[in-house]
């Protein structure tokens, strides 16, 4: 019985912090922002950062494979976005700084699912950049083609 | 006897179901590519990714002085709530040379993530709820004045014990330059009016390889991931300190397959006459992305 007691007040205790993060959540988020918000919020001190693997020809070969392995389950595997995350070609992934980019990559967008990539080495969040910027803001062709 | 057969047959079935439900998740998932560190006492800041369910599988072998060398194994569901939250399941057993092999309780713990940005450290708040017998040896933790000698008598006797355990944490982490460094202090309070009693656990981190390689590989460098822990209790509230307790040094690997496998090894050895001479622990761990949504998608039968 006292065990029971104590199992229920625990569940309820979780529910209860679920329920309160996402209400918090749900009131901070203005209505409608723009799921690309967030790179507007990098420290000058990250978007002035030089990529340092620019003149690496492997970088984005290497950034490809990392983005298979950890992002393109939620970003999908050409980057176009799925409902979990979105796109990764738009204008606004595609112009922002490298440095921006990498902050995302470093601190994640917690509160939103973005989870943090500290854990990858810094060269491979780097990798990582390179390889976005390569993408463009044209879909892939197969995805162009099935479009109307 | 009634209760105990009806109990193990109970038991019984939840392991079957729980073996089932596992075998089918790993073969109908899609993996995610996991990047873990390869502590096996200590934890770091990284949560588990949100709607991922990671499945772990660990064993730990042990030396005994007077008494049986044991094997003890522990499953660990891993689920990443949110971002900020990560929830954990935990089924315990054990195997006793030349006694007996038997379930030993379960655990689940809690880990939240209060800050929204990285910083140089990074705190974690850690709560864990543990309804245990006196059988268990996975030694997950070292508390208080755990030593050796607890384990040595035969599980008849150890299971007669029943532990009840709140576990709080303050992880302590960071990541600089491929590095990790991870600090855990630990408090545990049997909820049998028993005093609370304290651990540690110190461990760092790194990969062989900081930079990714521009094909898939199994046995690039950056796949490894090679460590280091300290760890062990320091007593309790009315006797605080290293005195009459059991204090470990393990070196660990981790091997981070592109398949989504995760396979860990970690020697440890006892370094004072307390502890265990010897632990070699071992495990192996898959991690499932999607799961969340698998589930979802199995109630509204939308994918």
């Amino acid at each position: 019985m006292r065990f029971g007691g104590f199992f229920t007040a625990s569940v309820l205790f979780f529910a209860l912090v679920a329920i309160a993060g996402k209400a918090q959540d749900a009131a901070k988020r203005p209505e409608k922002e723009s799921p690309y918000a967030e790179l507007g919020k990098a420290p000058e001190k990250y978007r002035l950062k030089q990529n340092p693997m620019t003149k690496d020809a492997e970088a984005p070969l290497a950034g490809r494979v990392l983005f298979e392995e950890h992002c393109a389950e939620c970003h999908g595997q050409n980057a176009m976005g799925t409902k979990k995350a979105p796109s990764l070609r738009t204008p606004e992934v595609q112009n922002a700084a490298d440095g921006t980019i990498f902050w995302i990559l470093s601190n994640g967008i917690v509160r939103k699912g973005m989870p943090v990539w500290s854990k990858l080495p810094e060269p491979q969040r780097w990798q990582l950049v390179s390889y976005l910027k390569t993408l463009g803001s044209t879909p892939p062709p197969d995805q162009s083609a099935s479009r109307p | 006897m009634v209760q105990d057969n009806t109990k193990s047959f109970f038991l019984f079935c939840i392991a079957y179901m729980t073996a089932l439900v596992s075998a089918s998740l790993l073969l109908l998932s899609s993996q995610a590519v996991a990047q873990e560190n390869p502590y096996f006492v200590a934890y770091d800041h990284n949560l588990e990714e949100p709607g991922n369910l990671e499945i772990e599988v660990f064993s730990n072998f042990a030396t005994q002085r007077r008494g049986n060398e044991f094997i003890s194994y522990w499953t660990e569901f891993e689920y990443g709530v949110t971002g900020w939250w990560t929830t954990e399941f935990y089924l315990d057993a054990q195997s006793t040379f030349n006694d007996s092999t038997l379930f030993t309780g379960y655990r689940w713990e809690n880990r939240f993530r209060p800050l929204k940005n990285e910083h140089f450290i990074n705190p974690v708040l850690y709560v864990e709820y543990e309804d245990i017998n006196g059988a268990d040896k996975i030694l997950k933790e070292i508390e208080g004045h755990d030593v050796e000698a607890d384990n040595a008598p035969p599980n008849a006797l150890l299971r007669q014990e029943h532990k009840r355990e709140m576990e709080l944490k303050l992880i302590l982490s960071s990541n600089y330059k491929g590095w990790n460094f991870t600090e855990n202090t630990l408090a545990v309070k049997n909820l049998s009016n028993e005093p609370w009693e304290f651990g540690y656990a110190l461990a760092v981190s790194r990969p062989l390889g900081l930079k990714g390689a521009a094909h898939r590989c199994n046995f690039c460098a950056q796949r490894f991931i090679a460590g280091l822990e300290l760890y062990g209790g320091l007593g309790d509230r009315y006797s605080f300190g290293l005195h009459n307790t059991s204090q470990y040094l393990a070196p660990a690997l981790a091997w981070n397959l592109p398949s989504g496998w995760t396979l860990r090894l970690e020697p440890s050895f006892g370094l004072n006459g307390n502890s265990h001479q010897f632990l070699l622990r071992y495990g192996v761990a898959h991690e499932i992305s999607g799961f969340g949504r698998m589930v979802a998608a199995m109630f509204t039968g939308r994918h």
